[in-house]
């Protein structure tokens, strides 16, 4: 039957409004340019493509939760505090810190399955502020744990043996990767079945739930899966600093950046998070030495945008152009 | 002794809770949306109580008398502005907005006041301390705030059950079509929710700021913390529970503090983990209220 779906007359079902070979063209030839950065651009860019990459996984599990799953959650740095203290951990038990980056996110995705069987009693604003205490007490635990350094925090060991540039290379491709396999993952995600159900779930939960999709399974799915993004981010994070301390690993204000590139660049869209982060490295570079400034004119746009603009830049473009680069729905086309 | 002295220092500490707690339950009651600045705006009343009061030759004591009516009529503007817009939008813009003006109140406090801590200075008053006996003492301050933070809780209470304009606050809060219907002007009714709320916890964050250190970020982290936690552990819904859950927190946070004064905050987020395990609703809050 599905096959019939749509009568042949003519048309063809397609996903993008541009011929795939072109997506995976592109995606290839993107792919190679930042896996071969470190060799092509200066060291200063690479640094600044490092903290650009860093703060795509933090906004792309953003987007997964609040545009598609709508948990606004603002207790997101937790889990990146978590991810940068479980590699801090397994490096301190000998682990190669690169190898162990998998596992970190893993850690603070199994942490994240049991606190949503708490969060999940609440919602909207209530669910919100519960995954700040969350958070916090993360932090305050850490605080309190004189092995992986209290207050005052830890270098991350088992990097000594490496030479400056070696340093600055390895921790670049593992955020690069990182971020890579993060980003592939959400697409495909999105594209896949839970995609669909999310899709469902973002447009009317009601009509979600009585169409028989489990929505709750679904978020809570959603939460683990943005928790492992999180604490990956922490995790080379954690790499690249290379010290790891509460009041940077848990600090609010990657929160902030990753709710407020989300917002600007649109949320509920694949698109979103990536021109949202271009548009903070923007600001942030054009507005360096002047201290927490960027973030207030960062902040003072993103209101502006939820307010009068909710789609975000790229809603604004899809929406004129009728383009979508990364779609995940199918279209009908005239042949 | 020293734990009837844990529980009675807690019991004080529950007045600033339940103070902080009053104005973020009142307005998700009637408009069932959060705000995230709800703890900013307590710590700008307290900084406007440090660098306007001592420009207006009256004891600093007396401060809030000039900036708990500035507030109101701030939480007034901003609901009429900004949270309605948003409000029009969705709760989820709602929820969007106000934490990006909290992080833009703390920042902006930040690069204008610097990362300081700032204290309200009532000189030698808040010294002064009954001793009940060899270990018991009780500030008179803390009775104080405990005090007001119950008389503000009947104050509401009977404002919103005998007053004309607190009963529109509950009619549009149990159904905002009918009481339209009825001609309700629900955006005035809302930015005199907002107005109250905002009043009272800009009195909260002047107490707070007599007591101790106000910094850009205890806003978030602290206020609207715990105001959250006294509000879902009292129930939600329920102006006396809060009452209670601010007690509570306060008991909590103080047993925690005489085991290791690292483990107050944490004492104070493990029963909030607690009861959202075993009773999420809430001592005094019912089922209903949750969905």
């Amino acid at each position: 039957m599905s096959a019939t779906l749509v009568p042949d007359v003519g048309r063809t079902v397609v996903r993008a409004n541009y011929h795939p070979a072109i997506l995976v063209t592109g995606a290839v030839v993107v792919a190679a340019f930042f896996s071969l950065a470190p060799w092509i651009l200066p060291a200063a860019w690479v640094s600044v493509l490092n903290n650009f990459f860093l703060l795509l996984i933090m906004a792309t599990m953003w987007n997964l939760l609040a545009g598609y799953a709508g948990m606004v959650s603002i207790g997101q740095q937790g889990f990146i505090g978590l991810g940068s203290y479980a590699l801090l951990y397994l490096a301190l038990k000998g682990m190669n810190p690169f190898a162990a980056i998998p596992l970190a996110a893993l850690v603070a995705g199994a942490i994240a399955v049991p606190v949503t069987f708490l969060l999940f009693r609440l919602r909207g604003g209530y669910f919100a502020v519960a995954t700040w205490v969350v958070a916090d007490s993360a932090m305050l635990i850490i605080l309190s744990i004189s092995y992986l350094g209290g207050g005052t925090g830890r270098p991350m060991p088992g990097l000594t043996g490496l030479s400056p540039a070696q340093y600055n290379h390895d921790s670049y491709l593992a955020t690069w990767l990182t971020a890579l396999v993060v980003s592939v993952g959400t697409y495909l995600l999105l594209r896949s079945r839970l995609g669909l159900v999310l899709a469902s779930m973002r447009d009317s939960e009601t009509a979600a739930r009585s169409s028989g999709a489990r929505v709750t399974s679904t978020r809570r799915w959603i939460f683990v899966i943005a928790a492992v993004g999180c604490g990956a981010a922490g995790a080379v994070l954690a790499i690249s600093q290379p010290f790891v301390q509460p009041g940077n690993a848990f600090n609010i204000n990657w929160l902030a950046e990753m709710l407020f590139a989300t917002i600007i660049g649109g949320i509920g869209t694949v698109e979103g998070p990536i021109v949202g982060t271009i548009v903070y490295f923007v600001l942030y570079q054009s507005l360096q030495g002047l201290g927490a400034w960027y973030l207030i004119i960062f902040g003072a746009l993103a209101v502006a945008v939820a307010l009068w603009q909710p789609g975000g830049v790229w809603g604004l473009v899809r929406d004129k152009t009728r383009f979508e680069l990364l779609p995940v729905g199918y279209r009908v086309r005239e042949r | 002794m020293t734990w009837t002295n844990v529980i009675v220092q807690g019991v004080l500490f529950g007045g600033f809770y339940a103070l902080f707690a009053c104005g973020l339950s009142l307005l998700f009651g009637v408009m069932r949306i959060i705000n995230l600045a709800h703890g900013d705006i307590a710590v700008v009343a307290g900084y406007t109580a440090v660098f306007l009061v001592p420009h207006l030759h009256i004891a600093e004591v007396w401060g809030f008398i000039v900036v708990v009516p500035i507030f109101a009529l701030v939480g007034y503007v901003l609901q009429r502005t900004v949270l309605q817009a948003a409000l029009d939008r969705s709760p989820f813009t709602t929820l969007l907005v106000t934490f990006g003006l909290s992080v833009l109140i703390e920042n902006l406090l930040l690069e204008i006041y610097t990362a300081n801590g700032q204290s309200v200075n009532i000189g030698s008053l808040i010294g002064n301390s009954w001793q009940v006996n060899s270990t018991i003492y009780v500030s008179w301050f803390e009775l104080v705030v405990l005090i007001v933070a119950v008389a503000v809780l009947g104050i509401l209470q009977l404002y919103l059950s005998k007053t004309s304009t607190g009963r529109l606050i509950r009619a549009v809060s149990d159904d905002r079509e009918a009481a339209q219907i009825c001609g309700a002007n629900y955006r005035h009714i809302f930015g005199i929710a907002a107005a109250i709320a905002v009043a009272t916890v800009a009195l909260a964050g002047i107490s707070y700021g007599i007591l101790t250190e106000l910094t850009p970020t205890t806003g978030g982290s602290q206020v609207l913390l715990y105001a959250f936690e006294a509000v879902v552990i009292g129930g939600i819904g329920s102006l006396w529970g809060t009452l209670i859950g601010g007690i509570l927190l306060g008991v909590a946070q103080q047993v925690g503090a005489h085991y290791n004064p690292a483990y107050q905050v944490l004492a104070g987020h493990v029963l909030f983990l607690a009861i959202l395990a075993l009773r999420p609703q809430g001592l005094f809050g019912k089922k209903e209220a949750l969905t």
